[in-house]
C-alpha cells in the first residue's frame, strides 16, 4: 500500500507535465465527454490513462473510484488483462483532478459500463497493448502475428524477449486512444473473470487502510460545524465570547448561515460546538409526517410524460376488470457508518482537498466557486470514506472543510457529528406511485396507466450548483429546481433510467418501443414536487422505489388473473435478457414445484415472492425469489432464503460480484423491513442509530443462492444496484403469499404487518 | 427568547467543565506512549490524532455503532465515549495490534479468505468483538457470536461473509 505522501511525491512530475500542456485552454471552452466540462487531461490521449514505468510496472489513471464496492480491484484486473501484466505490476490512481481524466461521478452503476467495454479505460489499455506490440515488431524484427505479450514482456516465436519498459524507454506513448483497438475477449481472459481477492483487504483487516477520516496533513487543525436547529432556520447572531475560554479554540467561522469551529483538537472543537451560543430564527412548520404522502400529491408539480399511447383511458374503460393501487415509499438515509469527513488546505494561491466525493471534478469547481478562486488552482484528491451508497455528506463536508481552511489559511480536518450527518444529508426520495391497470377476458393486461409523485430538493451539486446540498444553501445558494408545469406528449425515445416505466410495458414513443414488455396501451406520468428535506441519489435511486411499486402491483394483477406470478410476468415480457433471469431464478428456486406457501409453524406462515428488474432499462438484469416466514401473532417478517439470478454480461470478478449481490440483497432487506426517516413539526428526529434503525450484525440473515446468467456477445453492465432493487418487492410479494396481506408502504414493520393482517381478517371471504 | 431558537445539543459528551491537560502514559499495542491531553478527551481522539492509528474510527460518538472499538485488557470497549483519563495504564489493543509484522492474526486471515468486507470501515468492531468473545469462549455458538455483535453496524451488509469468517476462525480452533 502506498502512503499518500509517497503518492504525492511520485505524482509530482506528472502534475507538472500535464499542467504545462494545458496552457491556454479555458475550462469553460467546451464541454467534455460524459457531459462533463473540458478538463486539462485529454481523455482522447493514451498518456492520460496509461504510463509504463522504468521498473516495468504500469500506472493507470481512472476517473471511477472505489467506494467500497471493489471497483479498484476490478479496474486493476482490467489493466493487467489488457496490457498482459501481473496484477501486482499495476498501480491504479483513482480520481485526482491533478492527474486523472474527468469521468464525471462514480455513480449510477456506470463504472463498469463506462470503463470495461469498448471505450475509456478499457480502450486505452487495449490501445497501449497494441502500441507496445507494434514497437516490438521493430525491436524484435518480427511480424506482430508472431509476437506474444505476457507478464510485461513481448516474446518472439524464437524466444527472444523485450520488456515493455525497454520498448517505451523514457518516452510517452504520444498516441490517441484508438477506437479500433481490440479488447481481449472473455475467452482469452487470464486475469479478468477470476475471483482476485480485494487488493484493499489486507490493509483493511490490519486496520492500516487510510480512509479520508485518517488523512493527516502537517499543521492540521480540527473543525466542526454548528448547523441550524431546524429546517429553514436563519442565523440571527453568534456570541463568540461564549467559547473563548475553551483551551485550543482557534476560530469561530461565520458566513451567512454557515457556522463552523476550528480548534487545535477534535475534542476542543466539539466542546466549542456544544457551548457556542447562537440565536436562530425558527423555520417554517414542516408538513405532518402521518399525512405527508397526501400532502405531496397536493403540491404544485413539474410533470413529465415518459410514454403516452393516448388510448390508456379508453382501454381501461372497456377492460374486463380494472385494478387500482397506490404505493408509498418513505425518505431513507445513506447512513454511512463513518460520518463524512474531508481535509482541506487552502492557501492564497492554491487549494488541496482530500475528499471522499464521488465527483472530484464537479466538487473542485464548486469549491472554487465557494472560495472565489479559479478551478485550475483547486485540486481535489479522492480518498475513500466509509461506504456511501450514493450522495451522503461527502460533497457537503468537502465544501465546509474548504471554507474553514480558507478562514485560517491552515489545513483543517472536518468530520461531521452523527447528528450533522443524519439531519442534513440528501435523503433518498419519498415517493407515491399510483397504478391503474385493465385486464382482458383472459386475465392479460390490456392497459396500464401509472402516475407517480417524487419529493425532490437538491441532488448532486454538479459543477456549479452548491445549493443542491446543505452547505451551499447555508451560503445563500438555492437548490436547482424545476418549474411547476404540465407535460407535453413525449417526443424522446424512452430511456427508462429511473425504472419508472414497468417492465411489462412496450414503452413506445414515436414508433420506437424501448420498453421490455408487450402492453401497448400505456401512460406513465411523473410529478416532481418540492421536498422539505434535501434529497439525492441513494443506492438504486428511484429505481428501487419504482420497482417496489411496479413489481408488487404486477403481483396483484397476477393474483387478480388467478395466474402464477412467474408465468404471468413471462406472458408480458419481450426482453430476452430479462426473461433469461426470470427463468433462471424460478428454476433455481424450484418455483412451481415448491409453492412455499401456507405451511404454518410456531405461528409463522411461510410464503414466497418474486420480483425482477431490467435495471435502468438496460443496465443489468435481476430476478429474485424470496422465501419468508411471517409471524401472524407478532407481525415479524423473517426472510429465510433469497434465490437470485443476475445478468450483468461478462463478469470481471465473480467473488466481487457475489459480494455486491449479497450486500445489496441484505441492504434492500434492511430498507424494506426497518429503515425510515422520521420528523416532527420542526426537524428530523431520526438523528442517530436509535432513531434510524438498520439491521445489525446480530440479525440472522437468510440463506442466499446467487446464479449468474452470462449471455454471449453482450456488453458488461452495472451490477452493484440490481439485487437491492428487487428485494423490497420480492419481500412484499412473499408476505402476501404467506399471509394474504398486501403491504403497499415501507418499511414492513410488525405494526404495519399486523394492521394489514387484521384487514385481511375483516374482509368478507 | 420568543421567536428565536438555540443550537441543538449533541447527545453524548456533556461537558461539565473544561479541565487542564495532564500527562499520562498509555500502553497501546505493546508500546508505551506519553500523551499530554485533557483527561476528559475520548480515547478514540487520542488514538487517532495523537498516536495516528487508523484502526479505531469515529462513527457516532455515542457507542451505538462499534466503529471505534478497541480492547482494554480482554474486554472490548467503545473508545468514542471512554475518557482517556479513566484508562490508566491498562493495555489497549487496536485492530492494528493483534497481528505481528510477519503474520496476520488467524481471525484477520479468516476475513481475508472469506472476502468478508466491503468498505471495511466497521472492521474494528466486527473483528475485535468476535475475537474477544472467542478468546473467552472458544466454542461459542453461532447464536452467541451474533448476540455479541448486536452492537456493531455494517451498512454495506457484508453480514453473511463476516459471520462465515468468524465461524471459520472459531472452527480452526484456538490459537496456540
Amino acid at each position: 500500500m502506498i502512503s499518500r505522501r509517497e503518492f504525492l511525491q511520485g505524482a509530482g512530475a506528472l502534475v507538472v507535465s500535464f499542467c504545462s500542456s494545458a496552457h491556454g485552454i479555458s475550462q469553460a471552452e467546451q464541454r467534455g465527454p460524459f457531459g462533463t466540462h473540458a478538463s486539462h487531461i485529454d481523455p482522447e490521449k493514451l498518456d492520460s490513462w496509461i504510463a509504463v514505468n522504468a521498473d516495468n510496472t504500469v500506472t493507470a489513471y481512472t476517473g471511477k473510484c472505489d467506494l467500497g464496492q471493489g471497483i479498484f480491484t476490478a479496474q486493476t484486473q482490467l489493466i493487467a488483462e489488457e496490457l498482459c501484466v501481473r496484477v501486482e505490476a499495476v498501480r491504479l490512481v483513482q480520481c485526482d483532478t491533478a492527474v486523472t481524466p474527468d469521468q464525471g461521478s462514480t455513480s449510477g452503476s456506470q463504472s463498469t459500463p463506462t470503463n470495461f467495454n469498448v471505450e475509456d479505460l478499457a480502450l486505452a489499455a487495449a490501445t497501449a497493448r497494441e502500441a507496445l506490440l507494434k514497437m516490438a515488431t521493430t525491436h524484435l524484427d518480427e511480424d506482430v502475428s508472431r509476437l506474444t505479450a505476457n507478464d510485461g514482456m513481448v516474446t518472439a516465436s524464437d524466444g527472444r524477449r523485450v520488456s515493455f519498459a525497454e520498448l517505451i524507454g523514457a518516452r510517452k506513448f504520444s498516441l490517441p486512444v484508438n477506437p479500433q483497438a481490440k479488447r481481449r475477449s472473455p475467452a482469452e481472459w487470464t486475469v479478468m473473470g477470476k475471483p482476485v481477492p480485494g487488493l484493499d483487504h489486507p490493509a483493511l483487516v490490519r486496520g492500516a487502510f487510510e480512509f479520508v477520516q485518517n488523512v493527516r496533513v502537517p499543521g492540521m487543525l480540527h473543525g466542526r460545524v454548528v448547523r441550524p436547529p431546524e429546517m429553514g432556520a436563519k442565523l440571527l447572531s453568534v456570541d463568540e465570547a461564549s467559547v473563548t475560554a475553551i483551551p485550543g479554540l482557534v476560530k469561530v467561522v461565520v458566513r451567512q448561515d454557515f457556522v463552523g469551529i476550528i480548534a487545535q483538537t477534535q475534542f476542543a472543537a466539539i466542546q466549542a460546538t456544544q457551548q457556542l451560543a447562537c440565536r436562530w430564527s425558527p423555520g417554517p412548520a414542516l408538513p405532518v409526517q402521518e399525512s405527508f404522502f397526501e400532502h405531496m400529491q397536493q403540491l404544485p408539480a413539474h410533470d413529465e410524460l415518459l410514454v403516452d399511447s393516448g388510448d390508456a383511458a379508453e382501454s381501461l374503460s372497456r377492460a374486463h376488470r380494472v385494478l387500482r393501487a397506490r404505493y408509498t415509499w418513505p425518505y431513507q438515509m445513506h447512513g454511512s457508518v463513518g460520518t463524512s469527513c474531508a481535509v482541506a488546505d487552502v492557501q492564497p494561491d492554491r487549494a488541496t482537498v482530500w475528499s471522499a466525493t464521488q465527483s472530484v471534478y464537479p466538487t473542485r469547481n464548486c469549491i472554487a466557486m465557494l472560495l472565489e478562486k479559479p478551478p485550475s488552482t483547486v485540486r481535489v484528491i479522492f480518498v475513500r470514506g466509509s461506504g456511501c451508497y450514493g450522495l451522503n455528506g461527502a460533497d457537503a463536508v468537502s465544501f465546509d472543510a474548504a471554507l474553514l481552511s480558507q478562514a485560517v489559511g491552515r489545513p483543517v480536518r472536518l468530520q461531521y457529528s452523527r447528528q450533522d450527518e443524519m439531519m442534513w444529508e440528501n435523503f433518498g426520495n419519498a415517493c407515491v406511485i399510483d397504478h391503474r391497470a385493465g385486464l382482458g377476458d383472459n386475465g392479460s393486461i390490456i392497459a396500464w396507466d401509472r402516475e407517480n409523485w417524487v419529493a425532490n430538493r437538491g441532488s448532486r451539486p454538479g459543477y456549479d450548483k452548491p445549493g443542491n446540498v446543505i452547505s451551499g444553501m447555508l451560503l445563500g445558494f438555492e437548490p436547482e429546481a424545476e418549474k411547476p408545469g404540465t407535460s407535453k406528449p413525449p417526443t424522446k425515445e424512452l430511456r427508462n433510467g429511473s425504472n419508472t416505466v414497468p417492465e411489462y410495458l412496450a414503452g413506445c414513443v414515436g414508433g420506437t418501443c424501448n420498453g421490455s414488455g408487450s402492453v401497448t396501451s400505456e401512460r406513465v406520468l411523473t410529478h416532481t414536487v418540492p421536498s422539505p428535506f434535501y434529497t439525492g441519489p441513494l443506492r438504486s435511486p428511484l429505481r428501487i422505489q419504482n420497482t417496489f411499486a411496479n413489481e408488487c402491483f404486477m403481483d396483484e394483477l397476477a393474483a387478480a388473473a388467478d395466474a402464477d406470478p412467474v408465468e404471468y410476468r413471462l406472458r408480458h415480457l419481450r426482453n430476452l435478457r430479462l426473461r433469461g433471469v426470470v427463468i433462471a431464478a424460478a428454476k433455481s428456486a424450484k418455483w412451481g414445484t415448491s409453492s412455499g406457501r401456507g405451511a404454518i409453524e410456531k405461528g409463522e406462515a411461510m410464503g414466497r415472492g418474486f420480483a425482477c428488474v431490467a435495471y435502468e432499462g438496460d443496465n443489468g438484469y435481476a430476478a429474485l425469489v424470496a422465501d419468508v416466514a411471517v409471524n401472524r401473532n407478532s407481525g415479524v417478517v423473517r426472510p429465510v432464503k433469497f434465490t437470485i439470478a443476475i445478468d450483468c454480461g461478462p463478469i470481471s470478478n465473480p467473488d466481487g460480484l457475489r459480494n455486491q449481490v449479497e450486500g445489496g440483497l441484505l441492504q434492500g432487506m434492511s430498507r424494506a423491513l426497518v429503515e425510515e426517516v422520521t420528523w416532527d413539526a420542526k426537524r428530523i428526529t431520526s438523528i442517530d442509530w436509535e432513531g434510524y434503525t438498520s439491521l445489525r450484525l446480530d440479525y440472522k440473515t437468510p440463506e442466499i443462492e446467487t446464479v449468474f446468467v452470462v449471455p454471449e456477445n453482450v456488453k458488461a453492465t452495472g451490477a452493484g444496484e440490481t439485487s437491492i432493487t428487487v428485494t423490497p418487492a420480492a419481500l412484499g410479494n412473499a408476505i402476501f403469499s404467506a399471509a394474504g396481506a398486501r403491504l403497499r408502504h415501507l418499511p414492513f414493520t410488525p405494526a404495519r404487518v399486523l394492521a394489514s393482517l387484521s384487514m385481511v381478517r375483516q374482509r368478507p371471504a | 427568547m420568543a421567536g428565536t431558537c438555540e443550537n441543538l445539543k449533541w447527545r453524548s459528551l456533556r461537558i461539565s467543565q473544561v479541565l487542564p491537560t495532564m500527562k499520562q502514559v498509555l500502553s497501546v499495542n505493546g508500546r508505551d506512549y506519553t500523551v499530554d491531553v485533557d483527561p476528559a478527551t475520548p480515547l478514540l481522539f487520542v488514538l487517532a490524532d495523537e498516536l495516528q492509528l487508523n484502526g479505531p474510527r469515529f462513527g457516532c460518538g455515542m457507542a451505538q455503532c462499534g466503529a471505534c472499538t478497541v480492547m482494554i485488557g480482554t474486554q472490548v470497549i467503545r473508545s468514542c465515549v471512554r475518557p482517556v483519563g479513566s484508562v490508566g495504564n491498562a493495555p489497549i489493543t487496536t485492530l492494528e495490534g493483534i497481528d505481528t509484522p510477519e503474520n496476520l492474526h488467524p481471525i484477520q486471515q479468516a476475513f481475508l479468505e472469506e472476502g468478508a468486507m466491503q468498505c471495511g470501515y466497521c472492521l474494528s468492531g466486527v473483528i475485535l468483538t468476535a475475537k474477544a468473545l472467542l478468546d473467552a469462549k472458544p466454542d461459542a455458538s453461532d447464536e452467541e457470536i451474533r448476540d455479541a455483535l448486536g452492537g456493531v453496524l455494517c451498512r454495506c451488509f457484508a453480514h453473511t461473509r463476516m459471520l462465515r469468517a468468524i465461524r471459520r476462525y472459531r472452527d480452526a480452533g484456538p490459537v496456540s
